[in-house]
């Protein structure tokens, strides 16, 4: 048994489903009387709303009902709602702008929410969206990040004077500009986090059905959090009350943050079902998920550092702009505030950190969490800054790193931005790196590429981040809304197999497979004997969801303290069967015995004597069924050294990556096959930001990039195999020793490759993503 | 509205469909084969990679009504008698699915790949022809070893 548990790569239990075309999607599922939505959007990004006439759609065929935010407000519903308070450097809360599912008044981004048109079928739908006549009063639109908010700009909000959703300035000013005044060197860098679509390949869905005997309605979702939907939508949006709501997030193919917020669609679906009485479904096309998923990223910053003559950092100042968006996303404050200025000390001793941080309104899709959610935007203006300093300071890139790493023997470590780092060997993971690289020989191959005419370039970047989110108080201290606890339920049936709910979402993760590992470590049982249960609010009794690397760092150990749970009554029910004291009984490897005896009764006979108690302890309750919920003391710190080699063609700009290196602190690994494959993923998704992916809007507020045509996703051919090994350490907050793995290569990967590419071209800078036109003109200007 | 008949995974189908009707709606919408997703509208993603007789097809390419009188394979056909086909094994075996919502197409491709260049096929020639699929979650590398090794396993 101990084949199947923790550090076994176990292949996966939900792959069978998947290879066989019978996954269970949200679009996959069909409902008796099922109707399909879909949304009128705006063609403008900023627009007032002069009038709506849905006569002509509502007398189209097949057309049930055609809804505006009129309908939507006469019902209280919504408005949707950003959770998370960030507080202006003027003391007042950032600014909210009501945010109606259904627009009202005015349009603020290409494909707001205008209209809603429920039919029959889906083609009919959509010939009654064609009907639905706006007429639009069309007002300048705002797109630039770097000049929203600068006064010259149209105001979009009432709320928000010179589009300034809040300005907030985090550290000691005072000390950091005395340590830049006293420095013996500055390094500085003005450099622009691209704008990403998220693009999980599962476009987003919903599926609301009404029972009018029992008033619930039940929403199929494509949703990394049931749970954290229900409560949204119920307690905020004035959907259904809690209890009379019920979310599904079935199989979802892939999240990648995109799917943890609650969006128009859903809530607009699940009144809709119940104004018509019938279940209506929504899938998004390629086109709309481009859109209307929140998007992510969108910084411009200037980052400086202080250094001693010896290139030891002393104090580093970053000044961003950071666009949000049209609205308010459900997290959209916390990614370029709380995740990213605290992540700003990333591997180093740097004693002195100042951040300001102005997020801005636009007219483009709301901004929010996307792979790594503020932490890859840290990692790559401070990774990008190191090596200019390293540069500036005629040092190597790693021997810069060496130099100012925090030492090993000092963690846990208390940065000067609130984050205490758990634990972390930083060297080792460097030297790894560099010798998984082969960094040494290096030299030989840049100049063996020199001769064909290629340039060659390596780059490092040694990233942290903070996951297993969240410690609940630590949340509430910082304005947030909800407790980030997770909660578990192990259930043993009367015939010894097992079932665990658990609170946070598999859509691609694995968990169904890692978790039956961890139970199956603990409590013996064959794998084969043990079902992971997820994604149902009326299932599991109570989760926060997946983001963040959380599942295991805090979903897992709740699974283990409901598994501790399980031991300790059942040392009391074998100790009654086997006639001997409770503290007698020692439990190990699925089996109560009597220590220093060869008296004892598997967990399985435990499991049916607790379900058919007729010889049992007095004052134990009949069952074996306990349920968990950990609030972690801490978040948990991932981190590691990737290392990417390029080679680029001079003449046509093209970089086609040769080598790619990562070693990893993950703490302890549970599926090594599982956590490797989240790093491929990771990477993959850091090289697209670096080399490929951009959304772009025009002057005008258009989406130029709005299809898979126009956006370059990563495909394999643009990609190569990839090393990866780890440095583990052990993190002493987390009970089982893990960190979180899946958002490490999203952080990673950008400065390594973009470092990589400068190396190469020996240039100070280049933006991302840097394409063939963008490398071209930088090897030119170089030349 | 058309009257349409074809085979699929075997069996005799029949329908009626709207002129516009996508094959791929044919399948997932009238004949509840769900297997095979839909991931874009510009034919780009590859999610939707069926055989139409043992050609690979985007069936977001093509009309239902253009498929009638073919034979049809989708990602339920291939497995039989319970045994996963060597190329959904290798998926399996070599973690190469993650979501699972692209490994529909990316299997059906895999297969047209073997068939085209046979049972052994180099790391750069199985990157290049998966140019037509799109996976967020693995970065390829483990599929790109699962086309391999189902090649193999393919070629018995």
């Amino acid at each position: 048994m101990a084949d199947n548990g923790i550090g076994a790569s176990v292949r996966r239990k939900e792959d069978n489903r998947f290879l066989l075309g019978k996954g269970n999607y949200t679009d996959d599922i069909n409902v008796a009387g099922q109707t399909y939505a879909v949304f009128v959007r705006s063609p403008h990004a900023h627009a007032t709303l002069d009038s709506i006439d849905t006569s002509a759609a509502q007398a189209a065929p097949g057309v049930l009902a055609v809804f505006t935010g009129d309908d939507l407000a006469a019902d209280g519903i919504g408005p949707l709602i950003c959770g998370v308070t960030v507080t202006s450097d003027d003391g007042e809360p950032h600014r909210a702008p009501m945010h109606p599912a259904l627009a009202q008044g005015k349009v603020n981004y290409v494909g707001d929410h205008v209209a809603v048109v429920i039919a029959e079928s889906l083609a009919q739908a959509r010939d009654g969206a064609e009907l639905v006549q706006v007429d639009y009063g069309v007002l300048p639109a705002v797109t630039d990040t770097a000049t929203a908010a600068d006064g010259s700009q149209q105001q979009i909000h009432e709320v928000a004077p010179d589009n300034m959703c809040f300005n907030w300035p985090f550290g000691d000013k005072e000390a950091v500009d005395a340590a830049f005044d006293a420095a013996h060197k500055v390094s500085t860098l003005d450099l622009i986090n691209n704008r990403m679509v998220t693009n999980p390949m599962e476009p987003r869905a919903a599926l609301g059905e009404y029972n009018s005997g029992s008033e619930e309605i039940t929403l199929h979702l494509t949703t990394q959090n049931p749970h954290v939907h229900r409560l949204v939508l119920s307690a905020f949006n004035q959907l259904a009350p809690e209890h009379k709501l019920r979310v599904v997030g079935p199989d979802v193919g892939g999240g990648f943050g995109a799917k943890i917020f609650v969006y128009a669609e859903e809530l607009v679906v699940g009144w809709a079902c119940r104004k018509v009485n019938r279940p209506v479904k929504w899938t998004a096309d390629r086109t709309e998920a481009f859109l209307a998923d929140a998007h992510g990223r969108d910084h411009v910053a200037t980052a400086e550092m202080a250094m001693d003559e010896n290139g030891k950092f002393l104090a580093m100042r970053v000044n961003t702009r950071a666009n949000l968006g049209a609205y308010l996303s459900t997290f959209g404050t916390m990614v370029p505030s709380y995740l990213y200025a605290f992540l700003l000390a990333g591997q180093y001793a740097t004693p002195l950190i100042y951040s300001e941080v102005k997020a801005v309104f636009t007219n483009t899709a709301p901004v929010d969490a996307s792979r790594g959610a503020g932490r890859p935007e840290a990692t790559f203006l401070l990774e990008r800054l190191v090596d200019v300093c390293a540069a500036d300071m005629g040092l190597d890139p790693a021997e810069i790193r060496r130099r100012n790493f925090i030492p090993t023997d000092a963690f846990p470590y208390q940065t000067p931005v609130v984050q205490c780092y758990d634990s972390g060997d930083y060297h080792a993971a460097l030297e790894k790196a560099l010798s998984l690289a082969d960094y040494e020989g290096f030299a030989a191959r840049a100049e063996e590429a020199r001769s064909r005419g290629k340039r060659r370039g390596i780059g490092l970047s040694s990233y942290v981040e903070a996951c297993g989110i969240a410690p609940s108080a630590a949340v509430g201290q910082l304005g947030g809304g909800v407790g980030l606890w997770e909660s578990a339920q192990v259930r043993f049936n009367p015939t010894g197999n097992v079932q665990v709910f658990t609170g946070t979402h598999s859509h691609g993760q694995g968990h169904e497979t890692t978790f039956a590992q961890l139970v199956c470590d603990q409590l013996g049982v064959p794998i084969e004997n043990i079902e992971v249960i997820h994604g149902d609010t009326a299932k599991t009794q109570f989760g926060m969801g997946t983001y963040g690397s959380r599942s295991l760092a805090v979903g897992g150990v709740a699974i283990a303290k409901a598994c501790d749970k399980l031991i300790a009554k059942g040392k009391k029910i074998a100790a009654h069967a086997l006639e001997a004291a409770e503290g007698d009984i020692e439990f190990a490897d699925g089996s109560f015995a009597v220590a220093g005896t060869d008296k004892a009764m598997s967990i399985g006979e435990v499991a049916f004597n607790a379900y058919v108690p007729h010889s049992y302890p007095e004052g134990v309750e009949p069952g074996f069924d306990e349920n968990a919920f950990f609030d972690p003391l801490n978040f948990s710190f991932p981190a590691g050294t990737h290392i990417c080699e390029v080679e680029v063609d001079p003449d046509t700009g093209v970089v086609d990556i040769v080598r790619y290196s990562a070693v990893d602190d993950f703490g302890k690994l549970i599926n090594p096959m599982i956590v490797e494959g989240q790093v491929h993923g990771g990477i993959a998704h850091g090289v697209g930001q670096a080399l490929l992916e951009c959304a772009r809007y025009g002057d005008d507020g258009q989406l130029l990039t709005a299809s898979y045509m126009d956006y370059a996703m990563p495909r394999a051919d643009n990609l190569p195999s990839f090393d990866v090994d780890y440095a583990p350490t052990d993190p002493p907050d987390n009970p089982l020793g893990v960190k979180g793995c899946g958002e490490a290569g999203a952080i990673g990967a950008p400065p390594a490759v973009i470092n990589a590419i400068v190396n190469a071209l020996g240039v100070k800078h280049i933006d991302m993503p840097a394409t063939p036109e963008n490398v071209w003109r930088a090897a030119k200007s170089a030349a | 509205m058309l009257s349409i008949n074809m085979t699929v995974n075997g069996q005799a189908v029949s329908g009626e469909v709207e002129e516009r009707t996508l094959l791929v709606q044919f399948l997932r919408e009238q004949l509840r084969l769900t297997g095979t997703h839909i991931g874009c509208d510009t034919s780009q993603c590859g999610a939707c990679v069926v055989q139409v007789d043992g050609n690979s097809v985007k069936s977001c390419t093509m009309l239902a009504a253009q498929a009638d009188g073919c034979e049809v394979t989708t990602i339920e056909g291939l497995a039989s008698n319970g045994e996963l086909h060597p190329m959904q094994q290798a998926f399996k075996d070599n973690h190469g699915l993650q979501c699972g919502f692209c490994t529909p197409g990316m299997v059906m491709s895999a297969i047209d790949i073997v068939k085209r260049n046979g049972s052994v096929v180099d790391e750069a020639t199985v990157r290049k022809e998966l140019e037509g699929n799109i996976c967020r979650c693995t970065g390829y590398h483990n599929i790109v070893k699962a086309v391999q090794a189902g090649a193999k396993g393919m070629g018995g």
